[in-house]
């Protein structure tokens, strides 16, 4: 009864059904690359920074770890491609290794943000009732600056992979809810929302079936930004010595490393800190070009 | 325009009762109770008495509400606890560290309101243009370079191989303006590359916006010049969403200043926060983590209510 009912609203007003979704998304990113070089160099940026690190165990030339006190604070040399720290390490190894927790960090924190940004914002969207309370605690999350809050979390938890995860998590959730509330409370008033509401639809159905998909757009678009601010947060972490253990080669740790010799051995914080740049605004190019393309407002001015 | 002004007041009170609130749970995390990580620095096995007593004097001893309210109350009086590690109270380590990092958010938001406000204009006038794109990769990057990274670039450039600036350290007003201003460069530039880009690009954003206004196309139709069109007609207009710029640029000048002072060693409430971060000393954390979260929330008080007194377009 209840898809019938539902099969006559979607004639009546437009829920598009997820084929047609899927093909309109497709079009619309072939459009948007054909459009915007800047995103597609980001995105072919992008996969090579993740198939460097996929494969950095392959490429590496030296074991990242390894202590060669012969080889202390060298420049760049055939032996050593991007020189050596003041423990003799391999620069160009510890590089390629390091994209691997950036990139993790950034996915996985943009991952949970998103699902668990996605659900509180269409709660609060949704019902108006826990509305007021919950953002105003959000609003009081946001009034701490990014990476002070993951700092002082930090140093309540300690730092490990998990930690630095749910903590850079927390941090960066409330602006996804921002904005998922807001494209809710936008959705909400549609037609087929009211429609599916008057045929009887529960709110779980009215949701799922009707609000989410329409608001995975605005989530898809915050998401990259996450990804990207989350990388930068985790190398702030680490090079400010609140992050994963100093040992494991990650970008922020090789340039937090390097500080004490940058003037004898600048090498050590560039190679590192250029592959964290190209990656981060790779990120943020794609983010730019998945907004252009998807956000209606900026379309319709063109 | 006052129930405005009052209403915004009254909503940024559960905020900060928020901020309170989550400053004064961040310790309560931490495995371990307060009493054993003060003692733990100490070599000696304490004894039951000894923790007793410090309970009492920490006030541990009364309920969570209560500690709490005493704990929030003391953010306002300037009684916020006393530092584990050097047993200084907060208040006297903070006081000292106000100037250079006060000094160094001011320029910071300074050059990167006064640099991006014309980039943004230019690139609007300009759009799509080469110079339109030029300043949009420079917004990009500016927003994708991490902050500690491109100050030692600064730093290898201007102090070490131009020699222009000192490499590190800061020094205060007092001991003459120009050396001042000198420490004071490189630091500012550093906060402020990403303010810049970020204020480049709104101000480009609500440019353009006023742009697609229908009295510019009169202004222009009507045959007024070019430059008349832009300074006259669209710039007043465009910038006052701009001012809301400070608001949203503050999260990032205070996170800028963290990281610079970290890299010049400047000693300012910064680094002390860093240091205090790595000995887990949890009252300098939560004072500054309070201060800052506080002072956020008024400067996004007064740009709103600035807001209403600037635009008289918005009537409440």
């Amino acid at each position: 009864m209840s898809t019938q009912a539902d099969g006559a609203v979607r004639i009546a007003a437009t829920n598009p059904p997820l084929a047609a979704r899927i093909n309109m998304w497709s079009r619309a990113s072939r459009r948007a690359l054909a459009k915007n070089p800047n995103m597609l160099g980001g995105l072919i940026v992008l996969s090579v920074m993740i198939a460097i690190s996929a494969v950095a165990g392959f490429i590496d030339r030296i074991d990242p770890y390894l202590l060669d006190p012969f080889a202390r604070l060298q420049s760049m040399s055939a032996d050593h491609w991007f020189g050596t720290d003041n423990a003799g390490r391999d620069i160009y190894s510890r590089t390629v290794h390091g994209g691997r927790i950036s990139l993790v960090v950034g996915f996985l924190v943009a991952f949970t943000v998103s699902l668990v940004g996605a659900a509180i914002g269409l709660m609060v969207g949704y019902f108006r009732r826990v509305d007021e309370v919950v953002m105003r605690f959000m609003d009081g999350v946001m009034a701490f600056p990014s990476l002070l809050l993951a700092l002082a979390l930090i140093a309540a938890l300690g730092a490990s992979f998990w930690n630095i995860i749910i903590v850079i998590s927390v941090v960066d959730t409330p602006r996804m809810v921002r904005v998922v509330r807001g494209s809710v409370l936008s959705v909400r008033e549609m037609d087929f929302v009211t429609a599916a509401g008057a045929l009887g639809a529960k709110a779980p159905r009215i949701m799922g079936l009707h609000i989410l998909p329409n608001i995975l757009a605005p989530v898809i678009i915050q998401a990259t930004f996450v990804f990207a601010s989350a990388m930068l947060t985790e190398a702030a972490l680490s090079f400010l010595g609140a992050g994963i253990n100093p040992e494991t080669p990650t970008w922020g740790n090789i340039i937090g490393q390097g500080r004490t010799y940058f003037q004898r051995a600048i090498w050590i914080m560039i190679f590192p800190g250029v592959f964290l740049s190209l990656t981060v605004l790779s990120i943020n190019l794609v983010g730019d070009g998945l907004r252009d393309a998807l956000d209606p407002k900026l379309r319709r001015r063109e | 325009m006052w129930r405005y002004i009052a209403r915004r007041v009254l909503v940024s009170i559960p905020v900060i009762f928020f901020v309170a609130l989550i400053t004064f749970s961040i310790m309560r995390l931490a495995p371990g109770d307060p009493v054993m990580m003060l003692l733990s620095s100490e070599d000696e096995q304490p004894d039951a008495e000894t923790i007793a007593e410090l309970e009492r004097q920490l006030g541990l001893d009364k309920p969570l509400p209560k500690q709490f309210w005493d704990w929030f109350a003391g953010v306002f009086t300037g009684n916020m606890g006393s530092s584990f590690r050097s047993g200084f109270s907060v208040s006297e380590l903070i006081g000292p560290r106000i100037q250079p990092s006060v000094s160094l958010a001011f320029f910071g938001l300074g050059l990167g309101v006064i640099f991006g406000v014309p980039l943004g204009v230019a690139a609007a006038w300009n759009a799509n243009s080469l110079i339109d794109r030029g300043v949009m990769l420079f917004a990009v990057l500016g927003w994708s370079v991490p902050g500690f990274f491109l100050a030692y670039i600064l730093i290898y450039v201007f102090a070490v191989e131009l020699d222009l600036f000192p490499v590190v350290g800061y020094v205060p007003i007092s001991e003459g303006l120009f050396d001042y201003l000198r420490s004071l460069t490189l630091p500012a530039f550093s906060v402020a590359i990403a303010i810049m880009a970020l204020v480049a690009r709104m101000t480009r954003s609500s440019m353009m916006e006023v742009l697609r206004e229908d009295y510019i196309r009169t202004a222009r139709s009507k045959g007024l010049r070019e430059r008349i069109v832009m300074v006259r007609h669209a710039l007043k207009p465009a910038s006052i969403p701009v001012v809301t710029i400070v608001g949203i640029a503050f999260a990032g000048v205070i996170t800028g200043v963290v990281i610079t002072e970290t890299v010049y060693s400047i000693n300012g409430l910064g680094r002390m926060l860093v240091d205090a971060v790595v000995f887990r000393d949890f009252p300098i954390i939560q004072s500054t983590m309070m201060l800052v979260a506080m002072s956020y929330v008024a400067v996004n008080l007064i740009v709103d209510v600035l807001y209403v007194y600037i635009d008289p377009r918005i009537r409440y």
